[in-house]
């Protein structure tokens, strides 16, 4: 049984410009859709080796002209994996462009903007714009914060054991109840001198973060956790905070956590706020999928928490020398100013901008 | 040549999603599998901890040249110095590591990259230095939260508290078996999801050479034509299994597709030549079907 009547052999016919200008390879293919590639088989070679040394981070070996060629070329390679789709069988090339235009892709949308620039925006407004779209998740934390100081003074004032639960051993040192006035002005003296500070301030620092992170990323979850770990750690503020009034040592005690405390709690505040935000905006997403909603509150609360870490390193290096070094008025003077420079920059900074905008 | 797709396609047609581009061009994407994004995130974590801790020990070492007794009394600057060194590259190593390589052209870390993974935006627009962050914000509550509760709980330390947090950031440890996008939680937040990294070479036109070109073998001179008939009796999904088998050129299963032809198309199936007469019947049954496809008939496979 051989070859039957009307055999199917491969078109011979084609758009004559073709012709005229293929070179030999092209005019061998049997198959019209092997012409089509053969023909453009030179574009998608260049695009592959633009991206080839972009993705091995040899951006400076790409030259200006195949820079700008990218975007023209992974149009051209997204329409031909276009046509093949439509045209052509070849499963190989398919797979090829396929994997060619998602490359592309990712260079062409990909993260691209350059840390540099991405920080100088942030630095100069979108920082302030995205604490300012969490302000109901930070007016909820600074209730809870507030309630937890109260509510550990309270349960202190109630009933002196409280203070040995809430407030974790390493604080307990002449710290605690009947504690003379001496001992407790003494815990708050000013240093000579400042050797060790600033190893100390490192250490702060990554402590520091590493609680912001966690209140942060505990408020998935609805943000129930991130409201509990708030109130614990404000009630060890509020058990404190009776200590020292005992004593009659409020304002000293106060002046001694001014100092980095305004910025220290007000960065716990923002990153139970922003994690916080999260859990919100996943019970309540809005007229939006959960999933857009969540994915674009989570980019703003990672947002926050850039600032959030900016934030600490001022806060370690207050708490480590202006802190121990300095007296009581100029503490309580720093303090405020720290708290006003902070408010300024998140809720006044920026505003005239975004009201141009809109 | 009727077979099943293999194993590990058919695997992988279910991690298969589609994303539309901003110019609306349907990309295929291939989510990444779990197994490999534990062995990435192993590789990277090896690779952490063994500079992490080389630089620290270098540093050390070189604390101990400048006479440092390495205790912190009487601290002096140098020391001082020292210790601020290394607790910041400490934080910024064990931060910093994941978000920087995933903002390269990458989009991948080195455990990633081995693995062939990258990190993508779910909606297909750009991958933005916030989800980056974002998604890496949560890595600790996911892996290491849990891995300390789980040595933690049993000791009973914790007590009931203990067991109920460890039940409870099991979950997010767990989370990638939940869902199919097989996302962990810092995903979910960063709207983005790990997907394998294409690289496909562009392999030879199989038109263009050998029997498919000519219609005649190089070793024995016969011309292989098919009829109509003949070959009408196949689809797209068959002619693909065909172009793999010839682009793997083994000789068994060469000979076994051979054969196989030969029985559904009633030839009778000869010995010696079988690659030429399956480059013939590839290239004419391609040129059929992708005749047919402009016109608009497209046949599925076989059975249709």
């Amino acid at each position: 049984m051989s070859a039957a009547t009307a055999s199917a052999i491969p078109a011979q016919k084609g758009p004559a410009s073709i012709e005229l200008e293929t070179p030999s390879a092209i005019e061998a293919a049997a198959l019209r859709s092997d012409r089509f590639r053969l023909e453009r088989e030179d574009e998608w070679r260049r695009l592959e080796d633009i991206l080839t040394r972009i993705e091995k981070g040899r951006v400076r070996s790409v030259s200006d002209e195949d820079v700008l060629a990218l975007p023209a070329l992974y149009r051209m390679a997204a329409s031909s994996l276009a046509v093949a789709r439509e045209t052509s069988l070849d499963a190989a090339t398919i797979g090829y462009l396929e994997s060619l235009v998602q490359r592309a892709w990712f260079q062409v949308y990909g993260p691209r903007e350059g840390f540099f620039r991405w920080f100088r925006n942030f630095l100069g407004g979108n920082l302030s714009k995205s604490v300012r779209e969490i302000w109901l998740d930070i007016c909820i934390a600074a209730a809870v914060m507030v309630a937890g100081t109260i509510v550990g003074w309270l349960l202190v004032a109630r009933d002196r054991e409280w203070f040995y639960t809430l407030v974790p051993a390493q604080f307990t040192d002449q710290r605690q109840p009947g504690a003379s006035r001496e001992v407790l002005l003494d815990s708050l003296k000013v240093e000579e001198s400042a050797a060790g500070m600033s190893a100390f301030a490192a250490q702060l620092f990554t402590n520091n973060t590493g609680v912001c992170i966690l209140a942060f990323a505990l408020g998935f979850a609805f943000g129930v956790p991130s409201l509990m770990l708030l109130v614990h750690n404000m009630a060890v503020l509020g058990a404190m905070l009776w200590l020292y009034n005992s004593q009659g040592l409020t304002g000293e005690f106060s002046a001694w956590l001014a100092v980095h405390g305004t910025t220290e709690f007000f960065a716990i505040l923002l990153s139970s706020a922003a994690g916080l935000h999260i859990g919100r905006k996943m019970a309540f997403p809005g007229r939006r999928s959960i999933m857009a909603a969540v994915a674009e509150s989570g980019q703003r609360g990672a947002q926050v928490m850039v600032g959030v870490t900016i934030m600490l390193v001022f806060a370690a290096l207050l708490e480590a020398f202006p802190r121990q070094l300095a007296t009581s008025e100029t503490r309580a003077l720093l303090g405020g100013f720290m708290l006003i420079f902070w408010l300024t920059y998140f809720f006044a900074f920026g505003r005239g901008k975004e009201v141009k905008a809109a | 040549m009727t077979s099943a797709v293999a194993p590990h396609l058919a695997y992988k047609v279910k991690r298969q999603r589609r994303i539309v581009t901003p110019e609306g061009i349907a990309l295929p994407i291939t989510v990444g599998a779990r197994g490999a994004r534990a062995g990435a995130l192993i590789i990277d974590y090896i690779i952490l901890l063994v500079t992490t801790v080389a630089v620290t020990l270098g540093l050390i070492f070189i604390a101990n040249g400048l006479g440092l007794d390495g205790t912190m009394r009487d601290m002096n600057g140098a020391e001082e110095f020292m210790i601020i060194v290394i607790s910041v590259f400490w934080f910024l190593a064990w931060n910093g590591y994941f978000m920087a390589f995933e903002l390269g052209p990458r989009g991948a870390t080195p455990g990633k990259r081995a693995v062939g993974l990258r990190v993508a935006s779910r909606d297909g627009g750009r991958l933005t230095p916030e989800a980056v962050i974002a998604r890496n914000l949560l890595r600790d509550i996911e892996l290491f939260l849990p891995l300390f509760l789980i040595f933690l709980a049993p000791t009973g330390e914790g007590g009931a508290a203990g067991w109920g947090a460890l039940l409870w950031f099991l979950v997010f440890m767990l989370f990638p078996f939940f869902n199919r996008d097989a996302m962990r939680a810092g995903d979910l937040i960063a709207g983005t999801w790990v997907v394998e990294a294409p690289k496909a070479k562009l392999a030879e036109a199989l038109s263009t050479s050998g029997a498919a070109a000519q219609g005649t073998s190089r070793i024995t001179g016969a011309e292989y034509k098919f009829g109509e008939e003949e070959l009408s009796v196949y689809g797209e999904y068959e002619l693909q299994t065909l172009e793999r088998v010839l682009r793997d050129d083994r000789q068994e299963s060469i000979e076994a597709v051979a054969e196989t032809i030969c029985r559904k198309i009633g030839w009778n199936p000869g010995s010696g030549d079988e690659r030429a007469f399956l480059e013939a019947f590839y290239s004419q049954l391609r040129a059929r079907l992708e005749g047919d496809m402009r016109f608009g008939k497209r046949k599925a496979d076989k059975y249709s």
